[in-house]
């Protein structure tokens, strides 16, 4: 019998063994865990500090979800190194797990610069587990002043969580722009002015240089004093193991559309790699569940001998912060870079679209975002311009916007 | 398995589904205090384009993205019907960014809401098609492959 084996124990890997057991329901797979926990939501972490989901709740999948599909879950060792040519992978603690077809699906690690004085900080966090999410909650307080660096997904996901929890927020970020991964300065300054009603302030262009105790000496010459530091500077993609055995590579473990790295019978999955984004035509790493999920699903397929691709991968979010939304996607060709913009500015809001030699490519929409799937359909299924009414296009998201005889057939059958 | 489809053919754009939807999965036993003077939060959508109108409602896809993609694991697909479990629901509203039909939305609470088949509350088949003046809705198995 084949002896599947997954390293690491997050989204990917539950798409990963639903992908196995699907093609091959015979399968036992072993699972290394290096976190003590079952699967479970990570991003969820932020609404658990916000009151919105608890523990129980936050797990993916229902209990019995390992022995319903046959796995060993091996908790709390991380695997340190594999041996490609026997075929095994070594644990911290020197044993070692062998396997036939290995997925890797190791993830990302918060990447913390080197701060001068860092060191001296006692409450200092990442925002990444649900063990830093618990450590965190231990020194929140109504008077704490909280300092987070990065005012990325992960910062700002972590301030909205904390919000009602602690006295004061300041998020600190070198970029002049907040959520500067996705929105450009137009949209990002509608999201930072929502964020500041909630009493979040914000230092932008500037971080932080060295810390004392518990002050933070600002690039700017600033000072803030803070009682809970917050680091969110960014990730970065767990593949320390892979370059090791010579696995091709370069921000993330470079995957082509069934999963498959650079070496035969091994796959990855989620955070950890570099996959082809369909609206930009280059691999990038992105670390959004859905796709973490898919692409797990996609390598367990491939793993048990079903030929299967996934080959519509874009960057897309869904981000909210106190009831305002955001829903972006794709990549944003303006003008400068070939592209054309459709923009309408709302009241509380605004909707842009991108589009370019025929095709829609990307959006950011604040505020109104009801059913913006449509949009992201017509970007994953690169539908031509030319097949859809662009007037109801910019009106809003909707089968309309189809001629008839394609949206019968999207209404009309099993799909 | 049966679905739920509309025949633009006959639809009279009259919304009678989506207050048969609302009143549906509202809990109360009476549509006018379940309606009146309230927000409707119904999950189907009627749209119209150029005079033609349809009703658009979960298509319970073989391979549903929204599952795939739900951050907080309550959306499931149990034998088929998508189903979303409110109480796990946080509300990120992922499901919404994926969904090519447009067909979950935003309920009343925040968390999200979509068209469970009335396999989930008292009606036991769907409300929409049951009301439905013109039999523009119905509730049929068309060529599963599954």
């Amino acid at each position: 019998m084949k002896r599947y084996v997954v390293i690491g124990n997050g989204i990917s890997t539950a798409g990963c063994i639903e992908g196995i057991k699907s093609a091959d329901k015979e399968a036992k797979i072993t699972v290394i865990s290096a976190e003590k926990h079952p699967v479970y939501c990570r991003p969820l972490i932020s609404y658990y500090l916000e009151g919105k989901t608890t523990l129980e709740k936050m797990l993916y999948r229902k209990e019995s979800f390992y022995k319903d599909n046959d796995c060993t879950v091996i908790y709390g060792k991380k695997a340190v190194e594999i041996d490609k040519v026997h075929k095994h992978v070594k644990l911290e603690d020197e044993t070692t797990v062998s396997y036939d077809t290995l997925c890797i699906a190791t993830g990302s690690s918060p990447f913390v610069p080197p701060f001068e004085g860092l060191d001296t900080v006692q409450n200092k966090f990442a925002f990444m587990t649900i063990d830093d999410t618990l450590a965190i909650e231990k020194t929140l307080s109504k008077n704490a002043r909280v300092l987070i660096v990065g005012a990325g997904l992960i910062g700002l996901k972590c301030a909205e969580g904390i919000a009602d929890r602690v006295g004061q927020i300041t998020v600190c970020d070198l970029q002049t722009r907040i959520l500067s991964s996705i929105l450009d300065d137009t949209c990002a300054s509608i999201m930072q002015n929502h964020l500041q009603k909630h009493n979040i302030s914000f230092l932008l262009g500037d971080t932080a240089k060295k810390f004392d105790r518990n002050k933070a000496y600002m690039q700017s010459g600033k000072i803030v004093e803070f009682d809970i530091l917050v680091l969110a500077v960014g990730v970065r993609a767990n593949t320390q193991m892979c370059k090791a055995i010579g696995i091709e590579v370069n921000r993330g473990i470079l995957v082509n559309d069934r999963m498959e790295t650079s070496i035969e019978g091994i796959y990855a999955a989620g955070d950890c790699t570099e996959g082809n984004d369909i609206s930009l035509g280059e691999k990038r790493v992105l670390a959004i569940l859905p796709n973490a999920y898919m692409q797990g699903y996609t390598a367990g397929q491939n793993m048990a001998g079903t030929i299967a691709e996934f080959n519509n991968a874009i960057p897309m979010n869904s981000i909210g912060f106190f009831g305002l939304h955001a829903m972006t996607a794709g990549s944003y060709f303006d003008e400068s870079t070939g592209g054309e913009v459709y923009e309408e500015k709302t009241e509380h809001g605004i909707k842009r679209l991108y589009t370019k030699d025929d095709l829609l490519t990307g959006y950011i929409l604040i505020g109104d975002v009801a059913r913006a799937g449509i949009y992201t359909s017509l970007i994953r299924d690169k539908t031509s311009l030319k097949d859809i009414n662009l007037e109801l296009l910019h009106k809003n998201p909707s089968l309309a916007i189809f001629f008839s005889e394609k949206r019968r057939e999207k209404l009309g059958g099993v799909i | 398995m049966k679905r739920v489809y509309a025949d633009e053919n006959w639809c009279i754009g009259c919304h009678l589904c989506e207050y048969n939807c609302a009143f549906a999965n509202s809990g109360e036993s009476n549509m006018v205090k379940a309606l009146k003077d309230k927000p409707v939060f119904p999950r189907i959508t009627v749209e119209e384009d150029n005079k033609i109108t349809y009703a658009v409602s979960c298509r319970h896809c073989e391979d549903p993205l929204c599952v795939k993609s739900c951050i907080s694991g309550a959306l499931s697909n149990t034998d088929g019907v998508i189903k979303i479990d409110q109480t796990k629901c946080v509300g990120c509203l992922t499901c919404i960014l994926v969904c090519p039909y447009g067909a979950v939305s935003q309920g009343m609470h925040g968390v999200v809401q979509k068209c469970e088949l009335c396999l989930e509350n008292t009606c036991g088949a769907p409300a929409c098609v049951q009301g439905c003046p013109n039999r523009a809705l119905v509730y049929e198995t068309r060529g599963d492959t599954k």
